[in-house]
């Protein structure tokens, strides 16, 4: 596709979770928790606040109207102020330094005070039916293969309730993850091309991990990507939780937005339209083969004409027209809907596509779209699908997406409105003057200094650069050598990770505890992959490793055994007998003595025996 | 400037915005996307004249054929606005406006709603409770189902209390607040204000507080006015009943009530007004080291009511005895006790028995604010020696004759 003709302007905004000590706005720590070890839960409902001049914000009314419970988990980690319970405390300092931090690192402004805000959210995932949130600098830019990227804003804000379930109605949530702080940077959108969003995001994580302060792992950085091309909309897709897919979503939403151009055009050429009126066709369905329609309480369609074909046309890989209702069916809590251009099939019989057909009164060239469910959902889900529907004439909605992991998306609900924003009366604004920030090295310039000064491969360096235990490599580099240190903390465990160990469970005092043995000679450096092993299992001192390991010692003990019992063999062959009986040596000692020392010491020991 | 649109220059840059309130020394603007905040060294370059349209008054279509229901709003905020460009919560008071928050309302009762004045309730005064009890008075007279009063939380258990002894009631009066603002989504204001419209329909004949039974949003409990204490700061559940079980409660969203304890009924009394209050009442936490001259203090201002809050079973320091014998002569001096819980008992320990002779009366299992509220009606109504009897006297169920496990 030729991206630059159609007008593709991209915008990525990045969360990154901060690793603090404490939450943003409590004293909790910034800990996830395994859902067993929840000791309480209780039950919310969440209400639409009307704006002063009686409006409503769209987004947020759709949400009401899904009308939900919310069920959360409360833990011994976390208290009142997650509960909606307890007013927040101030904002943590910690959290704010390394906001600036980032914010120097990105060339940005800073404000002179930083107000708390409140962004109603009312899906549930924040038990006060808003998200804290502050801004705390703008306007600076990243350089990606030269090209100067605008950053508009970067903020600090609470990270929402953790999504665990969601059924009949409820949704259950987690708040061990609410709350612990978050960055949230937003570039301008001058993004033009799949793979510079890939690189761009790329770049932005590398600098929030350089600061040593993000938090690593799944779920704790995630994306948003803002596109747009010049006859769509402006589209905001969530949580693209890998960087490798974020090209492929956004060639996707192009993909999906010029295909909903072509289906306008031809909609309009068919002067095509959709009927206002909501039919009830559960008679039709009362002893149909279908399970879901005839358990169903109500059954209702919608008729639109002149739509034959083109809801069952493929917008994106594996998604239709279809899709996209189905996706708002969903989110008011329906299953799906059905509709005539993939029918008869499900258990629906030609039979019942007539009689459906006659029914609303739909042509050879007509649509039919039907959903069903309790009457009150199928109605707001289906007066929902017909204002959809009848977008469909117009173009591209925007709204807000869900990423998926093909690199396909589907409707959330609408793009919120730029103005659902209050003071966060509760929290006092904080100064911001006297906070003095060091810019680290970053980790790409890191990777470059080891190549020079270690001679380390590039595509090594970078990974030991980027990993959190970069700096054990610098201070045992030295003394056992940049190789070896490699190996210990990279290496051998991306090895044994392949062979199942569970090698995440490694701590940074587990890598310490080997490397120390290894420049101390208490293990050779072939015993590092056993004794990586072991820690993976369970908790060793060093000492128990080294026993368990075996020392050295007994090396020149087993080398004159050997000899002694191969004594007419190592006569017969002289030094010749060297090579065989090295492996016999080795198979004693592999893993426990460097091969090196155990040639040499072989070698001196043999010399001994034939002079002697 | 407050509230214009302005062109700034600061940090090198422009920016436009709202100027909103401030603080500090700083300027704060809202910003176009939605964000406050605040710049030290800034030139205005132009200020904006913006129309800004008032807010159009919803509409209410009441249904007819149901009850009507008296709303008096005291300043405690039920149902507010916010305006999200200028993030200003503004209280709502109109009974459309009310409805408008909470449409639920208008599927249960017809509602008239009274502003009778704003005041935080932190600094609502005796004063403020006889205005209540006589707009409540001339509520209960006209044909209503029952009365709501909105009302701050801090002092919610105080004002129920005045008005349980000020009016005698055929008909529900009920007390509702919100411990979360009500301009957040999570409110619990909506919620304890359905239930409040549920409880002042039902079979009850007296002063009440409604709030939510627990932190989830499943039932608000309907506490007995002299029988009720906010017992947490912070939490939804804060009300509790203390020393007699909640005397119901309201099952959210639906409304049904489930009766807990013996209540008086509607229809039970008679509709009875006797507003007077001696203003001139203290309540004194004793604590180890406490002077009596404390009561010195207060008997020199003219105090004649004094409500102690003792330890344990209702006592002070064995040097308090002198003071209180001699204040006592011509004043109403009622122990009750810190513990909140229990009754009060003075005969048990050679102290209480001292304070007893001294002329101490005891609080029975009211609790403290109780106490003070019934010692200001007491000896605004009646004789000092009618006031002596009646404090011990179960008057409007704040004493119980047997307290039980609750």
């Amino acid at each position: 596709m030729n991206y630059s003709e159609l007008g593709l302007k991209v915008g990525i905004e990045i969360h990154q979770q901060l690793d603090t000590k404490h939450k943003l706005f409590c004293r909790c720590p910034t800990k996830l928790m395994e859902l067993e070890e929840s000791n309480f839960e209780f039950f919310r409902y969440l209400r639409l606040k009307r704006s002063e001049l009686g409006e409503e914000d769209r987004a947020a009314k759709e949400e009401v109207e899904r009308s939900k419970k919310f069920l959360y988990k409360f833990y011994p980690t976390t208290c009142l102020v997650e509960a909606d319970e307890e007013p927040p405390s101030e904002l943590n300092r910690e959290a704010l330094e390394i906001a600036v931090q980032i914010a120097k690192m990105l060339n940005m402004e800073l404000v002179d005070e930083v107000h708390v805000m409140r962004k109603i959210v009312i899906d549930g995932s924040n038990t006060t039916g808003f998200q804290r949130t502050a801004l705390v600098a703008f306007d600076g830019y990243v350089e990606v293969d030269g090209r100067k990227i605008g950053i508009a804003t970067l903020c600090l804000e609470e990270e929402a309730c953790r999504k665990i379930e969601e059924r009949n109605g409820v949704v259950v949530y987690s708040l061990d993850r609410l709350g612990i702080p978050l960055v949230e940077i937003g570039t301008k959108p001058d993004i033009d091309s799949p793979e510079l969003a890939k690189k761009v995001a790329w770049k932005i994580g590398m600098i929030l991990r350089s600061t040593g302060k993000v938090k690593r792992g799944l779920g704790t950085i995630r994306q948003d990507v803002n596109i747009s091309i010049a006859e769509g909309a402006r589209v905001e897709i969530k949580g693209v939780q890998s960087l490798e897919i974020l090209d492929k979503v956004v060639e996707y939403e192009v993909l999906r937005q010029v295909n909903l151009l072509k289906i306008r055009d031809e909609l309009r050429k068919r002067k095509a339209e959709v009927v206002e009126e909501i039919f009830d066709v559960s008679e039709i369905f009362k002893d149909t083969k279908s399970k879901i329609l005839r358990k169903a309480k109500k059954v209702k369609a919608i008729l639109l004409k002149n739509f034959g074909g083109i809801v069952g046309r493929e917008i994106q890989p594996g998604r239709r027209l279809g899709t996209e209702f189905a996706d708002i069916a969903k989110t008011f809590g329906l299953g799906g809907i059905f509709h005539t251009d993939e029918l008869p099939a499900y258990g629906i019989g030609e039979e019942e596509v007539k009689k459906l057909k006659e029914f609303v009164g739909a042509g050879e060239n007509d649509a039919v779209v039907i959903a069903a469910g309790d009457e009150e959902r199928v109605n707001r889900a289906l007066r929902r699908i017909i204002e959809r529907a009848k977008y469909c004439l117009i173009g591209v909605p925007e709204e807000t997406r869900k990423a998926n992991e093909d690199g396909t998306t589907s409707y959330l609900r609408p793009l919120p409105g730029a103005a659902r924003m209050y003071p966060e009366t509760d929290v006092p604004p904080v100064e911001i003057r006297d906070i003095e920030v060091e810019i680290p090295e970053l980790i790409e310039e890191r990777a470059e200094r080891y190549v020079r000064e270690y001679s380390l491969p590039k595509d090594l360096a970078m990974v030991i650069a980027d990993s959190e235990f970069y700096d054990l490599f610098e201070e045992f580099a030295k003394k056992i050598g940049a190789t070896t240190a490699a190996k210990v903390l990279h290496i051998i465990p991306s090895e044994l990770k392949k062979e199942g160990f569970k090698v995440e469970k490694l701590s940074k005092e587990d890598f310490r505890k080997v490397l120390e043995l290894i420049a101390e000679k208490k293990i050779a450096k072939e015993g590092a992959e056993e004794a990586l092993k072991m820690l993976c299992e369970e908790d060793l001192s060093k000492e128990e490793i080294a026993e368990r390991i075996g020392k050295a010692e007994n090396l020149e003990e087993y080398i004159r055994k050997v000899i002694e019992e191969r004594k007419d063999f190592v006569l017969e062959r002289g030094m010749g007998a060297f090579k065989p009986l090295m492996g016999v040596v080795m198979k004693e000692f592999r893993g426990k003595v460097d091969g090196k020392i155990v040639a040499e010491k072989l070698k001196s020991e043999l010399e001994r025996f034939l002079s002697g | 400037m407050l509230g214009k649109r302005v062109k700034i220059k600061a940090k090198g840059r422009i920016f436009e915005g709202i100027v909103m309130p401030s603080f500090t020394d700083k300027l704060v603007l809202k910003l176009d996307n939605g964000y406050n905040v605040g710049f030290r060294d800034y030139e205005i370059l132009e200020v904006y004249e913006e129309e800004f349209k008032s807010p159009l008054p919803p509409k209410v279509e009441w249904k007819e054929e149901l009850p009507n229901v008296k709303v008096i709003s005291t300043g405690g905020t039920i149902a507010s606005k916010v305006d999200y460009r200028t993030g200003a919560v503004t209280s709502q008071f109109s009974a459309e406006e009310i409805v408008s928050d909470i449409p639920e309302l208008a599927e249960i009762c017809k509602i008239d709603a009274t502003l009778l004045y704003n005041i935080l309730s932190e600094n609502m005064k005796p004063e403020n409770w006889i205005e209540l009890a006589r707009e409540v008075y001339k509520s209960l007279k006209k044909d209503y189902e029952g009365v709501i009063v909105t009302h701050g939380t801090d002092t919610m258990h105080y004002s129920s209390a005045a008005l349980s002894f000020m009016l005698s009631t055929p008909k529900p009066v009920v007390f509702v607040g919100a411990q979360r603002s009500s301009d957040r989504p999570s409110s619990d204001a909506a919620m304890n204000m359905i239930c409040a419209a549920h409880a002042a329909l039902s079979d009850l004949g007296e002063v009440v507080v409604v709030m939510h039974g627990t932190t989830s949003d499943d039932f608000c409990y309907i506490h007995r006015g002299v029988k009720v204490r906010k017992n947490h700061t912070s939490r939804r559940d804060a009300f509790q009943s203390v020393n007699y079980p909640p005397l119901g409660k309201v099952i959210y969203p639906d409304g049904k009530i489930e009766w807990l304890a013996e209540r008086f009924r509607r229809g039970e009394r008679e509709l009875k007004l006797k507003d007077k209050l001696e203003k001139k009442v203290v309540l004194i936490k004793f604590f180890p080291g406490l002077s009596p001259e404390i009561l010195d203090f207060y008997y020199d201002k003219g105090y004649r009511g004094f409500v102690i809050e003792g330890t344990g079973l209702g006592h002070v320091s064995t040097d308090w005895v002198e003071t209180i014998k001699r204040i006592a002569e011509d004043s109403l001096v009622v122990m009750t006790s810190q513990c909140l819980w229990g009754r009060v008992c003075d005969r048990v320990y050679d102290t209480g028995r001292y304070l007893l002779q001294a002329g101490v009366i005891e609080g029975e299992d009211m609790l403290p604010e109780v106490a003070l509220v019934k010692v200001m009606w007491l000896l605004g109504n009646y004789s000092l020696e009618e006031a002596k009897e009646l404090v011990k006297k179960n008057l409007v169920g704040e004493i119980n004759e047997s307290l039980q496990f609750y």
